[in-house]
């Protein structure tokens, strides 16, 4: 039964009250979302698609895995001519004068060849003597040496066969890096590449920029992520694997790269943050923005919210 | 006005930071604000359970989330009790932002921001922001294949705005430690202040067809 009375205070003071247990209000809606999600946990339970590892992507299409890395070790791929954070090949993103990207500098340095192909070679050469002939005799050769082999072979790879385990191509002029390329693989198919790129001089390793970049660079990781529905062009971003909801909240976010100009401008994330950026803003300032703060006046909807109150005023 | 220090001789108020900060509390929100057992009538409506909700649903998720924090990142992958815990933080963070949602264009349409109410929308839109660079590190977190290519995917915009020099999506500890404690500490402190901040003002009154949706105008 609710008792009317007038409140003793501010800021209700002139205005009728009714109990109201605010506790028990918030336990009750405690308990039956308790209920719901243990109901929706133990009938649904969560996703959770194992991880790629570069020993799966070395295994699972050994092609890809040495094309990129020929072409890492070229400077060939995306990372390679990334821009900041990662190099300093590309400007990245910009708008006008406006590039966040420049300024902030690369503080996640990637040398492609370096880190995802030489250095771990080095670490697997021990008692491998060819690898470690391979690896003097690539380094001591020039740019235009290492640019021509490195070419010679990407193209042949086009038409490579997987021959128990083993990438071939055609016979060629690709000096030393057939046999980098295999020692490579080889490491790869036996999950030792996962840990050497994970290596940064300490015991303890949470960091998986150059795995996460090296695998982004093949066709792999994107080919596992389209069976999945996860790639940009399929709303990507707020989706999850399976049929579990994804993080539907990034709606907004993501149907910008469905739409033109976003979805063909080649500073597409620059525009699409920026935009988001004032939309936030838009959405914090609503109560001093005229025509947005008044946009609930026009459209009744509140009407329904105080339902009671506007009947009993119409009432008086 | 109250005040529990009573004033000097001369009507001055205590030199005492602790007295002055407890009075300052008094004045703004006594308790009977705070923890009130009555309400305006025009409260007696459903679109005020969606705030009640959220938080229903930013108490499980928290609790979940303390329960595999405690068990570590590997554990709900390989045991069934932490798979059942990861699937409980994982619908209870759906409903936090379904129910998060609700409130938000409940409020908007109901122009809660008026009458000095400002102060309020705005920590809630704050939270809002936050609850999302929160969610989203927790998709980060999985330590599966969503993780990896969400984080291939995101550093994308992330560098292109530069933030990504300073929050790299691709690297797991940043983004757990963040995951765990930095977002949840500032999402739990917020909700407190937007709590406390809803308590002092009170409920907003009921549009009154003609008048402004400013937040500076006074009524009644």
């Amino acid at each position: 039964m609710l008792q009317e009375r007038t409140s003793p205070a501010p800021p209700t003071a002139t205005i009728r009250t009714i109990p109201y247990d605010l506790l028990k209000e918030l336990a009750i809606a405690l308990g039956a979302c308790l209920v719901l999600v243990i109901v929706l946990a133990a009938a649904l339970s969560s996703p959770d698609v194992p991880s790629a590892t570069i020993q799966s992507w070395a295994q699972a299409d050994p092609v890809d895995f040495t094309t990129t890395a020929a072409n890492e070790l070229a400077g060939n791929t995306t990372t390679a001519g990334y821009g900041a954070p990662y190099t300093s090949a590309d400007a990245g993103q910009t708008l006008g004068p406006i590039a966040p990207s420049k300024w902030a500098g690369v503080r996640q340095p990637i040398d492609t060849a370096n880190d995802f192909v030489i250095s771990p070679l080095n670490h697997a050469s021990v008692g491998d003597t060819d690898l470690t002939s391979a690896l003097a005799s690539f380094q001591s050769g020039s740019d235009s040496q290492k640019t021509a082999w490195l070419t010679a072979y990407t193209k042949a790879l086009n038409d490579a066969k997987v021959e128990n385990g083993k990438v071939v191509v055609a016979s060629g002029d690709y000096g030393p890096v057939p046999v980098l390329m295999d020692r490579l693989l080889t490491v790869a198919r036996s999950g030792g590449l996962d840990g050497l790129l994970l290596t940064s001089g300490h015991f303890y390793q949470t960091d998986f920029t150059k795995p996460l970049l090296f695998m982004g660079d093949g066709t792999y990781l994107s080919g596992l992520a389209q069976n999945e529905h996860l790639t940009g062009s399929q709303w990507g971003m707020m989706n999850e694997t399976g049929q579990y909801p994804g993080q539907t909240w990034l709606w907004l976010y993501t149907v910008w790269y469905q739409i033109p100009p976003f979805n063909t401008a080649s500073n597409a994330d620059l525009l699409v943050v920026g935009l988001m950026g004032l939309l936030t803003l838009g959405l914090l300032l609503v109560p001093f923005i005229p025509g947005l703060r008044d946009i609930p006046r026009w459209v009744p909807i509140y009407r329904l919210a105080w339902r009671r109150y506007y009947r009993e005023e119409a009432g008086r | 006005m109250r005040r529990s220090t009573p004033p000097g001789p001369m009507g001055e108020r205590s030199s005492s930071w602790t007295a002055r900060a407890r009075d300052e509390v008094a004045e703004r929100l006594p308790l009977e604000h705070l923890l009130p057992d009555r309400q305006p009538y025009y409260v007696g409506s459903w679109v005020y359970i969606f705030g009640v909700v959220t938080i229903a649903g930013l108490v499980l998720t928290v609790l979940s989330g303390v329960i595999l924090a405690l068990a570590g990142p590997d554990w709900w992958h390989i045991s069934a009790a932490g798979r059942f815990f990861n699937s409980v933080h994982f619908w209870s963070v759906q409903l936090f932002f379904l129910f998060m949602v609700l409130h938000l264009w409940g409020q908007y349409f109901m122009a809660s921001w008026r009458d000095g109410r400002a102060p309020t929308w705005m920590i809630g839109v704050v939270i809002f922001a936050i609850s999302i660079v929160a969610a989203f590190t927790g998709y980060l977190s999985q330590q599966n294949f969503a993780s990896q290519w969400i984080a291939v995917n995101a550093k994308d915009a992330l560098n292109a705005s530069g933030l990504g020099a300073f929050f790299n999506v691709l690297n797991f500890g940043q983004m757990y430690g963040i995951h765990v404690m930095l977002l949840p500490a500032a999402i739990i402190v917020l909700v407190a202040l937007h709590i406390v901040w809803v308590r002092m003002k009170g409920v907003v009154k009921p549009i009154e067809p003609g008048r402004s949706s400013r937040s500076t105008v006074k009524e009644g």
